[in-house]
């Protein structure tokens, strides 16, 4: 079979072809001064964008600060301020006598302690079971506790609450003991942090383990002798976020007290009225004093362990 | 003589050592610096009769006493994290159930007809669920999950390009993260206030918290949740930025690619094991939204007695001791949106990834 090809050339219209180079009659040094105008334009440009983004981040926080800082009529009236004309301490001084701020923060900085330190001795115990030791079933098990990181807390919640219903402690009857151990037993075990430092005691060489055999420690010394110290930064980084969590809990602790004076800081935040005694309203001013209260000894302790907080935060995403 | 050479031969050896001394069946090989153990030869007679290990292998083997260690951790997981699960899907098809002496008249399904408003309960319909909880929640993650991970994006793209104040600006885009939920919610309801800053610097004067409507509260929630939800994502994405070779962005400059054609054809698909993590946590995030509407609104509505920002999980808190039954429907229903949602982006993300 024969196959004809025809071609058909397109008919363009040469009057209309007009060829050119870009960069025609340009001289070298004429180019790169362009392309770093270029550069520093965009790189100017970025700044102003970032810039104006990290202000609109913060703003929050500085109208917190200086709302916290004004009187009840500046704040209500038409033209807003954005500085106090009459800088009012006196709001401190009134949520640190009404709101119950030290019997709050006491009895967050209790919770945290006590659940932190239990939450340390499990992760500790059971990521170096996990980690070093050898059992029948140990991946089993491992799956198993992998697993329960995909179903929602609030899943848990119900039956928690419950559980704990059912072991006497909520009631109307409830003692300070009691909504302790409420707020801080269902949360003495983390899950993921057990993942987070069997990964870190996985990375710890065996050879060091040998070694200490060799020399007739046992597993339980050697485990506090040489890995915990080996795994100090991911322990400093569980303690904090751990410290940071209790701090910002609200749902569990609101469910299982009875009293105010057993809540915690953001219960008792979200809880207390700060009402303005001659309008009967809510003042602002009072309140933002009280969340600046709140916010204050968080910064603090981001300001003192940002390192450790932003790696053991990040952490959870270098894993996928 | 060549490596394999050598080991076969010392294999050889020690394999005699073992034919000759028919009770030992454990040996060391010196020149591969080996621990050379014997096994049954009965369980696969293809299989060699010896194997040969490594060091690791003869480290310990405590059975019973590394469930000591796991005590305390396994016993409270199944107390608070296993038996709730199996728990709470048994609680959601009891009727009439009362927590407080565990009582309950039968098995049904009416919690799940109920909230989804479909039956009746001693003839009342409970519509608070298909009205509100629902709607809302999808809302806050359709429109919340694309905006803050598109914002976040550009932002750790723009931050990585940087040179100076990086670390600064870094720390600044971190610090929403270590703030108390409710207390920053608490903020926004003042900037968002009739007579707040907001209404003054766009001269307008929308009521937005309280005495609003339902999609127009829905509009500082948003803004809040995005900016409360972006310094994670950033975090991560700076990480994943920071990994990227350089090579590739020589090569795009060398084919003159434009900036945005670098960003979404070399970054972003580069980028696409930390974007699809970010999306699935932040799907599952924005599904259990509550604290933020606690927040702003101090309640599940914005006026006294409605329920109009109710979420999921504003509904299974409310309803936790009043409707035990309703609670645990709703949970379970939570459950089952998070497991297709997460099921399905992992199906999307084997076509979309590229590790």
């Amino acid at each position: 079979m024969e196959n004809t090809i025809t071609y058909k050339s397109p008919k363009i219209d040469t009057s209309k072809i007009v060829l050119s180079i870009n960069d025609a009659g340009k001289t070298v040094e004429s180019i790169q001064r362009k392309e770093k105008i270029g550069h520093i334009a965009s790189t100017v440009l970025t700044y102003i964008i970032i810039g104006f983004l990290a202000l609109l981040v913060i703003f929050p926080f500085y109208w917190m600060i200086i709302t916290s800082l004004k009187n009840n009529t500046e704040i209500i009236q038409d033209q807003q301020t954005f500085f106090p004309s009459i800088v009012m301490w006196t709001n401190y001084v009134y949520v640190f006598n009404s709101f119950k701020f030290t019997t709050f923060l006491t009895n967050t900085v209790v919770v945290a302690f006590f659940s932190t330190l239990g939450t340390l001795i499990t992760t500790i115990l059971a990521a170096y079971a996990f980690a070093r030791l050898e059992f029948k079933g140990r991946d089993a098990v491992f799956m198993i506790f992998l697993m329960t990181m995909m179903i929602p807390g609030e899943m848990m919640v119900i039956s928690n609450y419950i559980t704990v219903a059912s072991f006497g402690w909520i009631g109307t009857k409830q003692t300070y003991t009691q909504a302790y151990l409420a707020m801080i037993v269902p949360f003495v075990v983390s899950v993921f942090y057990i993942y987070l430092l069997r990964q870190n005691f996985k990375q710890i060489p065996n050879e060091l383990y040998l070694a200490a055999k060799v020399d007739g420690k046992s597993d339980w010394s050697f485990l506090w002798k040489v890995m915990v110290p080996l795994a100090a930064p991911t322990l400093i980084s569980i303690t904090i976020l751990k410290f940071m969590g209790t701090w910002n809990s609200y749902v569990w602790p609101n469910l299982v007290t009875s009293n105010e004076s057993y809540r915690l800081i953001s219960n008792g935040l979200r809880g207390s009225a700060f009402t303005d005694s001659d309008t009967g309203r809510t003042s602002y001013g009072y309140q933002m004093a009280g969340t600046v209260l709140v916010t204050v000894p968080l910064f603090l302790l981001f300001v003192i362990f940002r390192k450790y907080i932003m790696r053991g935060v990040g952490r959870a995403g270098i894993k996928g | 003589m060549d490596n394999t050479a050598t080991q076969k031969a010392s294999v050889t050896a020690v394999n005699d050592f073992f034919m000759e001394r028919p009770d030992y069946n454990e040996g060391y090989d010196e020149q591969t610096n080996t621990v050379i153990r014997l096994c049954s030869p009965k369980k696969d007679k293809k299989q060699k009769a010896y194997k040969v290990t490594g060091i690791d292998d003869v480290a310990s083997k405590n059975n019973w006493k590394a469930w000591l260690y796991l005590a305390p951790a396994l016993i409270l997981v199944v107390i608070f994290l296993i038996y709730p699960l199996v728990n709470t899907i048994f609680i959601s098809f009891l009727s009439d159930y009362s927590y407080v002496d565990g009582t309950y008249s039968g098995f049904t399904f009416n919690n799940f007809g109920m909230i989804l408003g479909l039956t009746t309960y001693n003839g009342v319909y409970e519509t608070n669920f298909v009205q509100y909880a629902i709607p809302n929640t999808f809302f806050i993650v359709f429109v919340t999950v694309p905006l803050s991970t598109l914002i976040a994006l550009l932002i750790s793209v723009a931050l990585n390009s940087i040179k100076w104040f990086q670390k600064f600006l870094q720390t600044v885009f971190f610090l929403p993260y270590v703030t108390n939920t409710i207390a920053v919610g608490m903020v926004f309801s003042v900037l968002f206030d009739q007579s707040g800053v907001i209404n003054y610097i766009f001269n307008i004067d929308t009521i937005w918290i309280y005495g609003s409507t339902q999609w127009v509260a829905m509009v500082p929630l948003c803004i809040y949740i995005v900016w409360s939800s972006l310094p994670f994502k950033i975090l991560i994405f700076l990480s994943g930025l920071q990994g990227i070779d350089k090579q590739y962005y020589q090569a795009a400059r060398v084919d003159a690619a434009s900036r945005s054609k670098i960003l979404w054809r070399v970054t972003v698909p580069l980028m696409s094991p930390q974007i699809l993590y970010i999306i699935i946590t932040s799907f599952i995030g924005a599904f259990k939204e509550y604290t933020a509407v606690v927040g702003l609104f101090n309640g599940p509505g914005t006026m006294n007695g409605e329920h109009n920002m109710y979420t999921i999980v504003y509904y299974i808190y409310e309803n936790l001791s009043k409707q035990t039954s309703f609670a645990a429907a709703a949970a379970v229903f939570l459950f089952l949106i998070i497991l297709v949602f997460t099921f399905v982006q992992l199906g999307v993300s084997k076509k979309r990834v590229y590790y």
